[in-house]
């Protein structure tokens, strides 16, 4: 057990630990909480076809049968669904992610040899903290420590493109397969491209300034934490995440909920459906200037799939809005001279038009 | 006693600072506190993630709103020894 280690480093040193004294007397209440949380979240999931159905056609009165009972209970169905999915995953991931700082990372990562470095660069960007403001500061300081370029760029496209909102809202409203595909999908584009721009030999590409600048460890990463800090971590995460995105999947299930009760089906399968072959690099052209979190696209997904656009379409026009964006390429042209930019987006923008492809020939 | 506020300009780095000057403020400290938004110094500093805080050139916390406990923790006399 590492916790009284951590607690004399505390007390000894006096540094950057954070951890406040009473971490081990708060830890039992944290359990008790997030037990009687966890045993509410599963009775009340449980009972939300029930109740949606009960809600509809008790509460409302609304007729069987009809477009807007199906709309509306679609919607009081889902909504609770999705959200409450939501809540559990990002309080999880808060929790996993307690475990991985961007030093350590960058540690695992610095003098990797290419390859082997772009799959761990690929898969740790999804489990690493990241906010796509911190993209240049983190930039610098990868590629100053040893990372290699490619690997570089590896976590920074699988870092912002494949994060638990996307995936728990694809799952939790088109379910695992689609969920999956882009996960996976996601990874393969972040090591493949990153590996290309890793073999174009680009390093003379990067600002000059940016080797000057000298790599620091700070040692900040050492911080030891507890238990109990780590449930705070995934509930502060939770607080932050779903306190932002729920106005987003709320608006997205309504559309859903329109769709599902009053549009046609194959409203838009002439446009993006799959025998429109030139959709996906429109959906990809259009999708790289937009900028949105994962949350704010659901809505438009949710209305493409509804009315029969194709499900490779639609996930490139998701990533390239999520994974390409341009305020991210403006953040980034601080540190990447034009041509490093316009191979990036290139590269990137070549893998999600593959995807698309490869998806709309699959299914 | 010189307090380093890291961040890009983000709406995180501005709570981050405002959590600061509070702490300072209460406390009645003499600190010098600066908000730096250059990316060359961070990285200077080794900040990876913002927002970042770093007393007398000691960083503190990195890629998240500290908590006011934790700020006075940090600035506490037992802790600045």
């Amino acid at each position: 057990m590492s916790a009284p280690i951590s607690e004399q480093m505390t007390a000894g040193t006096g540094r950057s630990v954070t951890s406040l004294p009473s971490a081990r007397r708060r830890l039992p209440r944290y359990l008790a909480a997030c037990a009687a949380g966890l045993v509410a979240w599963v009775a009340l999931y449980a009972s939300l076809q029930p109740l949606a159905r009960w809600l509809t056609f008790e509460a409302l009165r609304l007729r069987h049968e009809t477009h807007v009972a199906s709309a509306v209970e679609f919607f009081v169905f889902e909504s609770p669904k999705v959200l409450m999915l939501l809540v559990l995953i990002v309080f999880g991931v808060g929790i996993i992610r307690s475990f991985f700082t961007p030093e350590r990372t960058r540690r695992a990562l610095a003098g990797r040899s290419e390859s082997v470095g772009n799959i761990l660069a690929a898969l740790l960007g999804i489990v690493t903290p990241f906010c796509s403001c911190s993209a240049v500061p983190l930039f610098i300081g990868f590629v100053t420590a040893g990372v290699p370029l490619g690997v570089t760029f590896s976590f920074l496209v699988s870092a912002p493109m494949v994060n638990e909102v996307a995936v728990v809202l694809l799952f939790g409203l088109f379910g695992w397969k689609v969920a999956g595909l882009y996960a996976g999908t996601g990874v393969l584009i972040a090591i493949l491209s990153g590996w290309t721009i890793g073999r174009l030999r680009l390093e003379g590409y990067v600002e000059d300034w940016v080797f000057e600048t000298r790599a620091v460890e700070t040692g900040i990463d050492e911080e030891r934490l507890e238990w109990a800090d780590r449930l705070e971590a995934g509930w502060r995460a939770m607080k932050d995440i779903v306190g932002k995105v729920w106005p987003y999947v709320l608006i997205g299930i309504a559309v859903g909920a329109a769709i599902h009760g009053y549009v046609p089906e194959n409203f838009m399968a002439s446009i993006m459906g799959k025998s429109a072959w030139w959709s996906v690099p429109v959906a990809v052209l259009i999708g790289i200037p937009m900028y949105s979190n994962a949350a704010g696209i659901i809505p438009v997904v949710q209305a493409l799939l509804g009315k029969g656009a194709a499900l490779g379409t639609v996930l490139a026009f998701m990533m390239a809005v999520i994974g390409l964006s341009l305020p991210e390429t403006i953040i980034l042209r601080r540190v990447l001279k034009p041509t490093l930019i316009a191979v990036f987006v290139g590269v990137v923008g070549t893998g999600i038009l593959l995807v698309g492809y490869v998806f709309n020939v699959l299914f | 006693m010189k307090i380093i506020v890291y961040g890009p300009g983000c709406a995180r780095c501005h709570e981050t600072e405002r959590v600061v000057r509070h702490v300072v403020a209460q406390l009645g400290l003499a600190a010098d506190i600066e908000k730096v938004s250059d990316y060359q110094a961070m990285a200077a500093a080794g900040v990876l993630a913002t927002p970042a805080v770093s007393i007398d050139g000691v960083l503190k916390i990195s890629g998240r709103i500290p908590k006011s406990e934790e700020v006075r923790g940090w600035l506490s006399p037992e802790a600045r020894g």
